[in-house]
């Protein structure tokens, strides 16, 4: 076994169940060269909820379809009940006893409940669908869950908790050994999560084996007995829930601890001058709780929390891609409606996004066309920039950003990852924003290029620029923020200024271990 | 109320509507010689409808009916008058082989993964073609089994006569209606028609389906020959042209959705007799170009896929307007 948390958690078994219903041992899973799955053991036993947790790419989604039969392990174990068995496909393992419902419920929204909790297997009667008979059943059957609807009325017409209720009921129906959970609260509110949590404590006290994936640390700690952290595609441990704490968590899931973290220190004195653009009571229900934001010139603002913490959320909210239900925007000291990315980009706004691949660059257009997408969008499409005027825009910005390219006609794809960052932040540089928001602009680059990003980021600010960096490297985030805005579970949930801003800081305030830095906002 | 019915009602009321305007301007329409007519003279039709009716709940689409009605009619002809083989062989004949077409069509839809257009535009290319290997003639049938088939009649109260092929359409239906609603096989098209990954996961046998669907369509399409080759007694390869596109038409004005998942076997047989009424209608006028038929079809067609679209509509702001007001409220 991997590590010596299993062990323990073994030994402290003790009150809890301890007959292992399905387990998997040193598993491998490579996907063309790219190890998905690294060694991994991980097991489930009847009658607990164990806690899958791993930040993106950590090989969660990779482990529940080697479980389900989706994918084959290129090597490696797994046993239901003692007995080693091989997961041809979900059929099969459907048929095992291992039931999954996924974060977008795949029932069908056209077919009536109970024809979705019967189809393929509906009560008969003189060789015709017994209609009446399934209803029957399926009103006994969400009795159980503590349902009484109308189940001849199409699936539709139900709020997608309830939708995720019946699926449940559905797999447990089917199944009824092991439920894997794959994200399930993720567009629920707080009510219907403890209306799920709920049913997934009835549904442990029925000896099932419960699978939790989740994103949300408190859901975490409110629901499950066990926890296994992935990291990388391997084990970075698996523990009792109540014998973890939530820094230990978090370092577990951010690959390292406390100790291991380095002082950097922080920009020093933010700006005095008043805040240049200002968010009040920003919020959009499921997607993140209201917060306010000021920005000043020449300040950078860095955004650190885990995924799915709301980061990405705050970004599109900020820049119109989303729309927000409530709150107002505001830049020195004039109010503003940005409904649109178009009007973020009249106001003076500018995004790199987070995947630069699919939302950033066009990369058969050349490098010069890149950098002088968004002025021209900005310009309108009948106030054309010559190709003289691009190309000098472009040579302008290949100079400052030192962008490494043999020629500015160069297709963007060609470029090295950091050099596409770059063309993109040439791009937004290029319509001079007066507010830019970069979502994780060293994702994915080499570490050269990766201290030249900062370097410029520390630039940009001091030119004046407001500036808000999203970033799951927390040393980054250090090393340029003059403010740093923690988040979790959808809730910006504290502001860290001055000697507050180190790793340990961030990452204790990340897990909510101090009440280091008052929450701007709490959730309603 | 269900939203999904509503299209369903709208057709039934405008089939009422479109009727009581006719007897209002010929009294005379008002028998059941009427009824009995429209019954026969849209019996291939009904019965084709039918089978493109599940095709197009499960989200697919058949172009290749009207072709297999016409290639059914040629080789029955060929096999009943040629060669002397006697009808009832000559259908099993054709019924055998119109299933087969669609159940290949199905296979190849299925299993290559290709588009239902594309496979039934070759289809329907291929079953034209197969007529005129067979014959370039319209050959007509004299058959004494076929004189009785056509001499077989209820008497409706009225006067009105329901033939065989009219009754073979009405338990056609029938049948389609039970099959939608009450079988299995039933359940698993409007499951693939919902969405096919969401039927695969939960276990719908897919492969199984498909190709039944499309089987079913080539049979009742194959039928639909048989009715008509019936009804004119001959077989011509030049019949049945853009049949299949009256019987989408029908399909779609019964309340069916394009997209597939949603629609009623019941709604197609509204969705054929308001065609015919239109044709009744024309002949009664006596001035009025049979392509006024076309014209109003066209029309309707429209109005229903508007109708459609607007109840899409105002459901999914339902349903989003309740989720807003739970989650602030």
């Amino acid at each position: 076994m991997t590590g010596n948390a299993p062990a323990e958690s073994d030994a402290a078994q003790g009150s809890l169940q301890s007959d292992v219903l399905l387990s998997v041992e040193n598993i491998h899973k490579s996907f063309l060269g790219f190890k998905a799955l690294d060694g991994v053991d991980f097991d489930i036993r009847a009658g607990e909820i164990h806690a899958l947790l791993g930040e993106n790419g950590a090989g969660k989604s990779t482990l529940i379809k080697v479980l389900t039969g989706v994918h084959q392990p290129d090597s490696g174990v797994i046993r239901f009940e003692g007995r080693e068995i091989s997961v041809r496909d979900t059929l099969q393992a459907q048929h095992l006893g291992i039931g999954t419902v996924y974060q977008e419920v795949n029932l069908l929204p056209n077919l009536s409940v109970a024809e979705n909790l019967f189809i393929g297997r509906q009560p008969k009667r003189f060789g015709f669908v017994d209609r009446r008979e399934m209803e029957r059943r399926a009103r006994a059957l969400l009795a159980q869950y503590g349902m009484d609807i109308d189940v001849s009325a199409d699936l539709a017409r139900y709020s997608v908790a309830m939708q995720q209720l019946i699926a449940i009921a559905r797999a447990v129906d089917l199944s009824g050994r092991v439920l894997i959970l794959d994200e399930p609260t993720a567009s629920l509110d707080s009510h219907e999560t403890e209306m799920l949590f709920t049913v997934m404590r009835q549904l442990k006290a029925r000896g099932l084996g419960l699978v939790f994936i989740t994103h949300f640390l408190d859901q975490v700690y409110a629901v499950s007995d066990r926890v296994t952290i992935l990291r990388n595609g391997s084990l970075a441990g698996t523990a009792l829930t109540r014998d973890l704490s939530k820094i230990d968590l978090v370092s577990k899931m951010l690959g390292r601890t406390l100790a291991e973290v380095t002082h950097t220190t922080h920009r020093t004195a933010p700006p005095a001058s008043a805040p240049r653009i200002s968010f009040r009571d920003y919020g959009l229900a499921r997607s993140i709780a209201p917060f306010d934001l000021d920005i000043a010139e020449g300040e950078v603002v860095g955004v650190a929390g885990l995924l799915g913490s709301g980061r990405t959320e705050t970004a599109r909210l900020l820049f119109g891609i989303d729309v927000p239900d409530n709150g107002k925007a505001s830049i020195d000291g004039r109010e503003i409606r940005i409904r649109s990315p178009r009007e973020a980009v009249a106001a003076g706004f500018g995004l790199c996004p987070e995947d630069r691949k699919t939302d950033g660059i066009v990369g058969d257009l050349s490098v010069r066309e890149n950098i002088a997408l968004a002025l021209q969008a900005r310009r309108g499409w009948l106030r054309r920039l010559s190709s003289r005027e691009q190309s000098d825009l472009a040579d302008r910005f290949v100079k400052a950003l030192d962008i490494r390219t043999s020629d500015i006609e160069k297709p963007v794809k060609f470029l090295s990852g950091g050099n596409q960052q770059k063309v993109i932040l040439a791009r937004w540089l290029a319509t001079s924003p007066r507010f830019l928001i970069l979502d994780e602009p060293t994702r994915g680059i080499d570490v050269g290029a990766h201290a030249e990003i900062i370097r410029l980021i520390n630039r940009l600010c001091d030119d004046g620029m407001a500036l808000l960096v999203i970033s799951s490297e927390i040393e980054e985030i250090v090393a340029y923020s003059s403010r740093v805005r923690v988040l979790r579970d959808r809730v910006h949930t504290a502001e860290l200024t001055g000697s507050d801003i180190n790793p340990a800081t961030i990452m204790r305030t990340i897990a909510a271990d101090t009440g280091k830095g008052a929450p701007p906002k709490v959730e309603q | 109320m269900n939203t999904r019915l509503l299209p369903f009602y709208a057709t039934l009321l405008i089939c009422v509507l479109l009727y009581t305007a006719c007897v209002i301007q010929f009294p005379n329409m008002l028998s059941t010689r009427v009824i009995g007519n429209l019954l026969t003279d849209n019996a291939f039709l009904g019965i084709v409808a039918v089978g493109m009716t599940f095709v197009i709940i499960s989200g697919g689409i058949d172009l290749s009916v009207g072709s297999v009605i016409a290639f059914t009619g040629v080789l029955i002809a060929v096999l009943v008058s040629h060669h002397g083989m006697h009808p009832l062989a000559a259908f099993a004949i054709a019924l055998v082989f119109a299933m087969v077409f669609g159940a290949a069509m199905g296979a190849i839809i299925h299993y290559l993964n290709v588009p239902a257009f594309i496979v039934t535009l070759a289809g329907m290319f291929l079953a034209r073609g197969l007529c005129f290997v067979l014959t370039t003639q319209s050959i007509p049938i004299n058959h004494p089994f076929y004189t009785t088939l056509q001499g077989l009649y209820w008497r409706m109260p009225g006067g009105g006569r329901l033939t065989f092929i009219g009754g073979l359409m009405l338990a056609v239906f029938a049948a389609g209606i039970i099959i939608a609603h009450f079988t299995k096989f039933g359940s698993y098209v409007y499951a693939i028609g919902g969405n096919r990954t969401s039927a695969e996961l939960m276990g719908v046998p897919v492969a199984r389906t498909t190709i039944g669907i499309y089987a079913l369509s080539g049979f009742l399409a194959g039928l639909a020959g048989i009715v008509f080759s019936l009804y004119t007694s001959a077989g011509y390869s030049l019949s049945a042209v853009g049949v299949e596109l009256d019987t989408i038409a029908a399909v779609v004005i019964g309340g069916t959705l394009l997209t597939g998942g949603v629609g009623y076997v019941a709604g197609s047989f509204f969705g054929v007799i308001i065609q015919g009424i239109i044709q009744t209608y024309i002949v009664f006028d006596g001035t009025l170009s049979s392509w006024w038929t076309k014209i109003v079809v066209g029309i309707l067609l429209f109005a229903f896929i508007a109708l459609q679209r607007v109840l899409v509509f105002v459901s999914e702001r339902r349903i989003s307007g309740r989720t807003i007001a739970r989650s602030t409220g």
